[in-house]
């Protein structure tokens, strides 16, 4: 189920200026913030009603929370872990040195820009300190903790299923980094202690939010750079002569959501590949080339032949090699566009440390 | 750099992709597993930046990097 928390509930584009870009990461001061005291000098303090309201409206909405006090690290997460809400919390940053420092290293290990982050205290010197160092920070008086959610840069365009899921999946992702970091083996090895799932199936309405979202931020792995609105996929989803497909990813440590989408477009002897993407916090996954691989059987088992455009942007060349190591080769190009199709070579079998889940519509046939 | 030099190296650079396998110079390395994107990529990023040439559209074919042997061409043809 989908739903939209902007305004605009047809899903047309919305075109925002740089001054309210949705804010992606809220960042709390504890003392006299996020609870009522100084934990110093009271163990017991109390969370703020309308601080906590406000991190779980934002957090439903995808937004993420994380930290930055000066306190003791040790005692400070002891409490937010006694008062339940220490998972809120990504990258939090308790420790005596400055806020602006705190807020800085919260985007790097988010991998967001400032330009996305809020920060909330109590005291306008902490406030001052932050808004001098990082200018598009938007900072917010503790006193209005709970009217911050209400604001229009707290409201994204759309709230998906993957929103709602976002501070699970960077939870997953920092399980994974330290797993990873550990492995002694090869890289199939590791691939295969992951133990992944990976679905495809058509792209369904709920589906259509995140497939224009993927669209507008994928720029690696995307072969193409075509963007399509909500209603342009909409369109396509019920054309007789396309296909939508969006692809998702999980494993032991929790699901990466929708991350991979592709577009055919079909007659009855030519199938073309118009868009292919996968989301680059997959990169590392090798999901591109399993996507592709059943495209290909699909493909075959139709009677068509199956070809890709590709448009070199100068970012997206992984895209190409993932073509010419499927088998394409090059049969047309125009500048930077290139048609490429499947030759002769036999076709990969999924590797056997990822299972496959097709979803079945995808296998009807709908040609009429 | 000689033809034994290029050979070592990229048998070396592919051991660690296939641990506990004597890698022979014309066995077909895309028969031992999947070949995934990020494999292929990585393949061509190592040949391009430690023999310094410049992999174009028309040489990236699976025959050109299907084995040691087949890499050792690739390298040479292009160094030249």
């Amino acid at each position: 189920m989908t739903t939209t928390a902007a305004s605009n509930t047809e899903g047309a584009p919305v075109v925002r200026s740089e001054e309210d870009k949705t804010v992606k990461c809220v960042v709390w001061d504890l003392d006299d913030t996020l609870w009522s005291g100084v934990l110093l000098e009271d163990a017991q303090v109390a969370l703020r009603d309308d601080a906590v309201r406000t991190i779980r409206t934002l957090d439903e909405r995808g937004i993420l929370h994380s930290i930055a006090s000066r306190n003791d690290h040790g005692l400070a997460m002891a409490k937010l872990h006694e008062l339940g809400i220490a998972d809120y919390f990504l990258y939090p940053q308790i420790s005596w040195r400055t806020k602006s420092a705190a807020v800085e290293a919260i985007a790097k290990s988010l991998n967001i820009g400032l330009d996305t982050i809020a920060f909330v205290d109590d005291q306008p010197f902490e406030r001052d300190e932050v808004r001098f160092a990082h200018p598009t920070v938007r900072c917010f008086d503790a006193a209005d903790a709970g009217a911050v959610a209400d604001r229009p840069e707290m409201i994204p365009r759309f709230v998906t299923d993957d929103s709602r899921a976002r501070r699970a999946m960077y939870q997953a992702d920092i399980q994974r980094k330290i797993i990873e970091d550990e492995h002694r083996g090869s890289p199939d090895e590791f691939l295969a202690s992951l133990g992944m799932s990976f679905t495809i199936a058509p792209a369904g309405e709920d589906d259509l939010k995140r497939a224009e979202e993927l669209t507008i931020r994928t720029n690696q792995l995307n072969a193409t750079g075509y963007t399509y609105s909500y209603e342009e996929l909409d369109v396509l989803r019920r054309s007789p002569d396309h296909d939508l497909l969006i692809a998702g990813l999980r494993d032991k440590y929790g699901t990466y959501g929708k991350i991979g989408l592709a577009l055919i477009e079909r007659s009855s002897e030519v199938w073309t590949l118009k868009l292919m993407l996968m989301s680059c916090r997959v990169m590392s996954r090798g999901v591109g080339a399993v996507l592709l691989s059943y495209l290909m059987r699909r493909a075959r088992d139709a009677g068509a032949r199956l070809r890709a455009e590709f448009i070199a942007t100068g970012r997206n060349r992984q895209m190409y090699v993932t073509y010419k190591f499927a088998g394409f080769r090059e049969v047309e190009r125009d500048g930077t566009t290139a048609i490429l199709e499947v030759g002769d070579a036999p076709i990969q079998d999924f590797p056997p440390y990822i299972e496959v889940i097709v979803d079945e519509a995808t296998t009807r046939s709908r040609q009429s | 750099m000689i033809a034994q030099q290029i050979r070592d190296k990229i048998a070396a650079y592919l051991s660690r992709f296939f641990p506990g396998h004597e890698l022979g110079d014309s066995e077909d390395i895309f028969s031992l597993g999947f070949v995934n994107s990020m494999f292929a990529m990585q393949l061509v990023n190592f040949v391009e930046h430690d023999f310094g040439i410049e992999i174009e559209n028309e040489d990236m074919e699976l025959d050109n990097f299907r084995s040691i042997g087949a890499l050792v061409k690739l390298v040479e043809r292009k160094a030249s």
